[in-house]
């Protein structure tokens, strides 16, 4: 492990040494870019399950494109050393260990009205900002929570995307042969409320689960059918497959499970007076329990948010969501849960705020991002101040600071993971 | 109405005087139509590659690489496609504007990290652009109808002109004069001054050549004189009338970026 350690140290070195630039692979017609990123956090409370320090890595990200006239290959990885948690077997998957293969991917046109992508690839689509309804893409909530770039809140997917554009629509079809499940937080690097146990839980209590992972059998599918009339943006979403963090829990085999789950959806979005407005919502059909009587499996849910942003002032800019889930059924659910057990609210409702302050010819970034629930009361706060050093080199440094009333909320279950943190990049 | 007929008819008798070869006045907002076509509109569809060097104060320089692909669309109305080669951190992004003459432009910007088409609040037209002396206006243009347009002065090469806000809150500035040359009816400068009456900021065409008939500016600077920040702009590979099709500036080719900004 040392010597791992010296070694990524080094590496850090050498790189810094030689004054990276981007290389342009004549002979294959190919190009390499990336960057280089230090990051330090430190929790801002003793959590009796956690080390003091959130987070502490060093990651060299490279990517190699080819743009051809009928395709363009991405091959995008990092390589990185990670000194909060021990791993060393690389899980692709997870991007745990040292190498976190982010993109692999081949973008062709097999006909003048569509495009496949095929290979591990980020997926993103949806109206929210930092909140998703119709977006089942996984996402990396460890990442999004320790304070690494806002990019890995995205976690890939290994799908094929088929895109095809008659006239009146662009429809996007993602199929994922195999379950991608979220990287959720299972108490391995951040804190949790433990539902089994009742309890707060964290390395002591690593969430085991039965995840679905069968070839073509528990696959994803993912539709999406959007339209532009005059800038107003409409579109319309399907999803079939799971949970994507896990929802479910089997008591015989104690493990936490990702029961199936059905989406469908709708989002508009386009300027309103001096802003845009945005509206989404989405019917979760949590299939394995559409009576809602087992507690061990989620209700089906109805969700939707609007959300407004505008510049405020020169160079600022204010953006407002007010998002709900509501629960289907849920007397059945009350009625099933132990006596014992803490119970959620029927009807959800998160409110976020974002500000972004743009200063020094752009340079200096002054961002906050906050949610904050009424019903839950309990929220999460994000600052970050970002500058440009030169064209090259930024620092930045912002704080995951988390609260609630009570322990079992969805952001108060996660106040001892409050942190600060600073990080350096390279980029070439 | 009567005052263009007039001048219209007056050019018709001064065209049959063989000794005076003078034509018609051009009124300010003729000159200001002119200038926009001239300056934003050349040719149906255009591209070209755009090398920025933003200079600081204490010399300290940030360069800014991008492809600009631009289309004319109807009633005025325009598509603009940027994509970003410089500096890293930025590379691939793409920013996509359908400018709306008379109302919001719709903005989205292409994160690539994300495979995202983020929407992007139609905002200030005067700031920034990419963070240099530039503002977005001087990119996409500003609407003549903005302005009270008021010929100050003629020479041989060129219109001097005053334009006032109609709308004073709405703008930085308190008034900005152009100088547009008489032959190719590019604004050749401007010079933008604060309710005090100060010149705080500069914008300038450097070098004109000729691109396929079209006059082009080469090589353009804006300047912020309260800040002494400088922003040098070099086009390069311009062309016109590349027969862009419309649904170049739509998500599928943000995904995929088109072979005219690649190359």
């Amino acid at each position: 492990m040392m010597l791992f350690r010296i070694s990524f140290l080094v590496l850090f070195g050498v790189l810094l040494a030689i004054p990276s630039a981007a290389l342009e692979l004549k002979a294959i017609q190919a190009d390499l870019h990336g960057f280089l990123d230090a990051r330090y956090g430190r929790r801002l409370q003793n959590d009796p399950y956690q080390d003091a320090k959130s987070l502490g890595e060093t990651r060299l990200q490279l990517e190699l494109s080819r743009m051809g006239d009928r395709s363009t290959l991405l091959l995008k990885t990092d390589v990185y050393y990670d000194d909060v948690v021990d791993q060393n077997k690389v899980d692709l998957e997870e991007g745990t260990g040292w190498l976190d293969l982010r993109e692999a991917n081949l973008l062709f046109s097999p006909h003048v009205m569509a495009d496949v992508k095929l290979g591990r690839q980020i997926l993103t689509w949806g109206t929210g900002d930092l909140l998703f309804i119709n977006d089942l893409f996984p996402k990396d909530w460890q990442a999004f929570f320790s304070g690494r770039d806002v990019d890995y809140l995205k976690a890939p997917s290994d799908a094929i995307m088929i895109s095809i554009f008659p006239e009146w629509a662009n429809i996007d079809l993602v199929y994922t042969p195999r379950f991608d499940a979220d990287r959720f937080i299972s108490g391995e690097r951040i804190s949790y409320w433990d539902p089994v146990s009742q309890s707060l839980a964290g390395a002591n209590a690593v969430t085991r689960t039965d995840r679905p992972d069968d070839w073509f059998g528990d696959d994803e599918w993912s539709v999406r059918i959007s339209r532009n009339m005059a800038g107003y943006e409409l579109a319309l979403y399907g999803y079939d497959g799971f949970w994507k963090s896990p929802a479910g829990y089997d008591i015989a085999a104690g493990r936490a499970t990702f029961p199936k789950l059905r989406v469908f959806g709708a989002s508009l979005r386009g300027n309103l007076a001096k802003g845009i407005a945005s509206l989404e919502s989405g019917y979760y059909d949590s299939r394995d329990d559409r009576d809602g009587k087992d507690p061990m499996v989620p209700n089906s849910e109805w969700r939707a948010l609007a959300g407004y942003e505008q510049e405020v002032v020169r160079n600022v800019t204010a953006g407002v969501q007010y998002y709900l889930e509501a629960m289907q059924d849920y007397d059945r659910y009350r009625a099933g849960l132990l006596t014992t057990a803490t119970a959620r609210d029927e009807v959800r409702q998160v409110l976020t705020l974002r500000l972004t302050w743009q200063l020094l010819n752009q340079n200096l970034t002054l961002s906050a991002f906050s949610y904050w629930s009424p019903t839950d009361h309990d929220g999460y706060l994000r600052p970050l101040v970002e500058y440009k050093i030169t064209d090259a080199w930024q620092i930045s440094a912002g704080a995951n600071l988390f609260w609630g009333k009570e322990d079992y909320t969805f952001f108060g279950q996660f106040e001892n993971n409050s942190n600060l943190y600073a990080g350096l990049r390279h980029s070439f | 109405m009567s005052k263009v007929k007039f001048l219209e008819v007056m050019a018709v008798v001064f065209l049959f005087i063989p000794i005076s070869p003078v034509f018609a006045e051009l009124t300010a907002d003729q000159i200001v139509e002119k200038a926009n076509q001239a300056a934003y509109y050349a040719g149906k569809d255009g591209r070209a590659s755009v090398q920025m060097t933003i200079s600081d104060a204490r010399g300290g320089t940030r360069q800014r690489a991008f492809t600009l692909l631009r289309m004319n669309t109807q009633d005025g109305n325009q598509k603009f496609y940027v994509y970003f080669v410089e500096p890293a951190d930025v590379r691939k992004m793409a920013y996509l504007v359908w400018k709306n003459v008379g109302g919001e432009d719709d903005r989205w910007l292409w994160l690539p990290a994300l495979n995202l088409k983020k929407r992007i609040a139609p905002g200030d037209k005067r700031t920034s652009f990419v963070g240099s002396d530039f503002y977005y206006e001087d990119v996409s243009g500003r609407s003549q109808h903005e302005d009270r347009h008021e010929l100050i002065e003629e020479t041989d090469q060129s219109y001097l002109l005053k334009h006032v806000p109609k709308k004073p809150g709405s703008v930085e500035f308190a008034w900005f004069q152009t100088w547009i040359d008489k032959q190719t009816f590019l604004p050749m400068r401007a010079e933008y001054y604060d309710d005090s009456g100060q010149r705080y900021r500069e914008v300038e065409a450097l070098e004109v050549e000729m691109v396929q008939g079209h006059p082009t500016v080469m090589v353009a600077e804006a300047r912020d004189l309260r800040s002494g920040s400088t922003t040098r702009n070099e086009f390069k590979k311009v062309e016109y009338d590349i027969g862009l099709q419309e649904q170049v500036f739509t998500e599928r080719f943000l995904r995929r970026p088109p072979r005219e900004v690649t190359r």
